[in-house]
């Protein structure tokens, strides 16, 4: 059976796609973002969470931000399939980059959800 | 040609000196939405901080506020800000590109200087509306 490089292969349109979907989704939220906040001008702490206090304003940004993880670690990992030719190598800065992501969305979840 | 297997490989030419090279402006739009985009993606954690600060409690809004007054705050804000609006931007180029629009040099050379026109008026713009 023929080696399988296990960072490099046979995921490329998937992935190609990917970043370009989430792109356009993320470019929505991002003209919302902009015509919510000139709406609102937020200058103190209460409009501030009054921005994102409604549910549909959370998911909103929840879903921009699962987005934003996956269109980002397509980017990266193609700056690691560019630059990184050493397999070991690649592969510990892909499961670091993607742990990384994970524990950002995590956080994220916590900021929102708390 | 039949000498070609009993030559031993030659090196390729390498010229890596980026002191020299000379990139076009496509070229400069497209390095930088690398750039941009790789800062971003280091800056996830910082931004993720500041929201979680200024939404969390009054007190975490009211210190945020403080240190978003430093001198170099404002500069890693502003950016974090250019990096956003030149990846936001040359994005949108390369999904027109995905779709065969622009795809001829002379097009491709106007849209590339289009994203800088574009990009760095709204970042100086946006920096303005946030920090003065």
């Amino acid at each position: 059976m023929k080696q399988r490089i296990v960072v490099g292969a046979h995921y490329g349109f998937r992935d190609w796609l990917g970043q370009r979907a989430t792109a356009v989704l993320m470019a929505l939220y991002t003209i919302l973002l902009l015509a919510v906040l000139l709406v609102a001008q937020p200058s103190d702490y209460l409009g501030w969470y009054g921005v994102f206090s409604p549910a549909w304003m959370k998911v909103a940004t929840l879903t921009f931000l699962a987005c934003l993880f996956y269109h980002a670690w397509v980017g990266i990992r193609d700056i690691w399939m560019d630059y990184v030719k050493p397999t070991g190598v690649r592969l510990v800065l892909q499961v670091g980059t993607i742990v990384w992501l994970v524990a950002c969305g995590m956080w994220a979840l916590k900021i929102f959800l708390q | 040609m039949s000498t070609t297997t009993a030559k031993a490989a030659r090196p390729r030419p390498k010229h890596l000196d980026l002191s020299k090279i000379r990139l076009p402006l496509p070229g400069w739009v497209s390095i930088m939405h690398r750039v941009s985009g790789a800062g971003l993606f280091l800056a996830i954690p910082f931004l993720l901080w500041l929201l979680d600060m200024s939404l969390s409690t009054e007190i975490g809004f009211e210190s945020l506020a403080a240190v978003l007054q430093l001198w170099w705050v404002k500069a890693l804000l502003t950016g974090l800000v250019w990096a956003y609006m030149h990846h936001f931007c040359a994005g949108i180029r390369y999904l027109l590109l995905d779709m065969h629009k622009c795809v001829d040099l002379p097009a491709a050379r106007t849209s590339a200087a289009v994203v800088y026109f574009v990009s760095i008026p709204l970042a100086a713009l946006i920096a303005w509306r946030l920090f003065i």
